[in-house]
């Protein structure tokens, strides 16, 4: 296996992109990225895109070879491959870039995620959001997929003493670290009164414990460490790429508190790189909930079990603490565009860590650690990162 | 859901009908091809048999759901919970006749046949199970009414099938 690095990067506005469509997305971010790692067209071997929904969304499936094509790339013939699971998506598909490249098939690879969400009505994407619920044995029963992050919250402020105001605080984070990122969706910061007095969409959960729902791409250029000089003064390794899977639903957990597939991912991670959490200078987590966010955390290794809520209180991952999270705001308030998130997140650690990130960049990261979910964790994907000198 | 789709787990849904494993006697609902926790996973291929659920059990948490699921929006709030079983399984349910701010962990429940949900233009009805609190005193005055075991077969047309 070769070692892989990020060359380029690319990554479109989240938000409600009402004028624009998925193919404009797609394209932008995958041009932004061939040109950021200064890549001929002719060196491309292939393209791995994340989505995780594009049939109920835009009914359009097909969509890598989509991509591929209007990106100008279609007479080329390349190999153009889709990649879903759930909300992990995007860096599912970044797995199989990265495979793809260490093991020597292409040298050089375009890993893409993109959603378009706002094509449907809200109601219409919230029920799509639930689908990647057991849609047999939870949603016909009433669940929705805050409805199940609202189930773990609810048994980790029994088990552990996690109050509202120590979730509330994941957003009112989220949106402080989103007003510096020109991409997120929200930019406005907020209030812990305001997360509070929110309306409920299920209880403890209110609207402003959830992440939007937006649209989105996000891209990289992945190729050989031996071959990465040529391409950027900074290339980014990877140091490990790791997927874990669970139960599909969340009755059937050994712990309802725990996030399993993260537990496994990130220790196969920190395995592969041979390093610790404590390691870890920056980090983009699964905060589609404020409880997913505190649960990641303490399933990832930063904190102890049920410690996250009072850890996260003391700014320890705030900036300028041990290890800052979701600089760019994360899916709270940077956004929520499903398979463009996993990708993001690479984009956001590869600026932090070749120390392009401007107003929010968190100094001398040299390692960073992505996670992304699908549903309540049926699938995680943990990423590390290095800045290679 | 298609008609089919939800059609083909009525046994299920409407009976509480699991499985469990002969060789570890673990039970799981829904019932499964294959136990996952055996170590000779292998070894329990058609090795599962058929295992009906008592329908009691004990809330495990709780969530009260003001942004519906498709096709719950007229029940809103409702309260949504994971019920373990003394059998061993946990199942997702909603939990009735009782004001939803009322549910605590550890609550007392028990299975009942009740509908879920009208679906679409065609008004497909889906029936199955949802939670109800053991303790009669807990049950709301207005729910009270004869309350039967969970029926044994399909029997779309109980009474109180509207809650």
């Amino acid at each position: 296996m070769r070692d892989v690095a990020v060359l380029g990067v690319g990554q479109t506005k989240f938000g409600e992109l009402w004028d624009r469509s998925f193919r404009e997305l797609g394209i932008e971010a995958g041009l932004q990225s061939l040109v950021d790692a200064k890549l001929s067209s002719q060196d491309l071997g292939a393209l791995y895109l994340g989505n995780m929904a594009s049939g109920a969304l835009i009914d359009q499936e097909q969509i890598a070879p989509l991509i591929l094509d209007v990106s100008g790339l279609g007479r080329r013939h390349l190999p153009a491959i889709r990649v879903e699971g759930g909300g992990a998506s995007g860096a599912l598909a970044l797995h199989a870039g990265y495979l793809a490249v260490a093991s020597g098939l292409y040298d050089f690879v375009v890993v893409g995620g993109a959603e378009k969400l706002t094509d449907v009505p809200d109601a219409t994407a919230a029920q799509i959001t639930s689908s990647a619920a057991d849609q047999e044995w939870e949603v016909v029963f009433g669940a929705t997929l805050p409805a199940l992050w609202a189930l773990i919250a609810r048994r980790h402020m029994h088990d552990y003493g996690t109050t509202r105001e120590e979730m509330a605080r994941v957003a009112v984070h989220a949106h402080e670290m989103g007003s510096k990122n020109p991409n997120a969706h929200y930019r406005n910061r907020l209030t812990l009164e305001q997360v509070l007095d929110a309306g409920p969409v299920a209880e403890p959960l209110g609207v402003l414990d959830c992440a939007p729902l937006s649209d989105g791409a996000a891209a990289v250029v992945l190729g050989p460490m031996e071959l990465a000089r040529k391409h950027t003064d900074t290339p980014i390794r990877i140091a490990a790429s790791q997927v874990a899977c669970d139960t599909m639903a969340l009755q059937h957990r050994e712990q309802l508190t725990r996030l399993d597939s993260t537990v496994f991912a990130a220790r196969r991670a920190f395995d592969q790189a041979r390093r610790a959490p404590a390691d870890v200078q920056v980090a983009e987590i699964h905060d589609a909930y404020t409880i997913s966010a505190l649960v990641s955390l303490e399933d990832l290794g930063f904190v102890e079990k049920g410690r996250a809520g009072a850890e996260f209180a003391t700014g320890r991952f705030a900036a300028g603490g041990r290890t800052v999270v979701n600089p760019s705001g994360g899916l709270k308030a940077q956004g929520r565009p499903f398979g463009a998130v996993g990708v993001a997140q690479v984009v956001e650690l590869v600026r932090q860590l070749r120390g392009e990130a401007k107003d929010r960049q968190v100094p001398g990261a040299s390692l960073g650690l992505a996670q992304d979910v699908g549903g309540t964790g049926a699938t995680s994907v943990v990423t590390l990162l290095e800045r290679a000198n | 859901m298609s008609v089919p789709r939800f059609w083909r787990e009525t046994p299920r849904r409407y009976n509480l009908g699991g499985s469990k494993c002969t060789t570890c006697g673990t039970v799981y609902f829904p019932p499964r091809a294959v136990c996952p926790i055996c170590t000779s996973h292998r070894q329990s291929i058609e090795k599962m048999v058929p295992y009906q659920l008592s329908g009691e059990g004990e809330v495990v948490s709780f969530t009260v759901v003001h942004d519906a699921a498709e096709g719950f929006e007229m029940q809103v709030p409702y309260a949504l919970a994971l019920v373990r079983t003394p059998e061993g399984p946990t199942l997702t349910g909603q939990v009735v006749d009782i004001e939803p701010e009322a549910v605590t962990i550890g609550l007392k429940v028990r299975a009942t046949f009740r509908k879920l949900r009208e679906e679409g233009a065609s008004g497909v009805i889906h029936y199955g199970y949802k939670f109800t609190p053991l303790d009669e005193s807990g049950i709301l005055p207005s729910a009270r009414g004869p309350v039967g075991p969970v029926p044994a077969t399909d029997a779309p047309g109980a009474d109180r099938a509207s809650a």
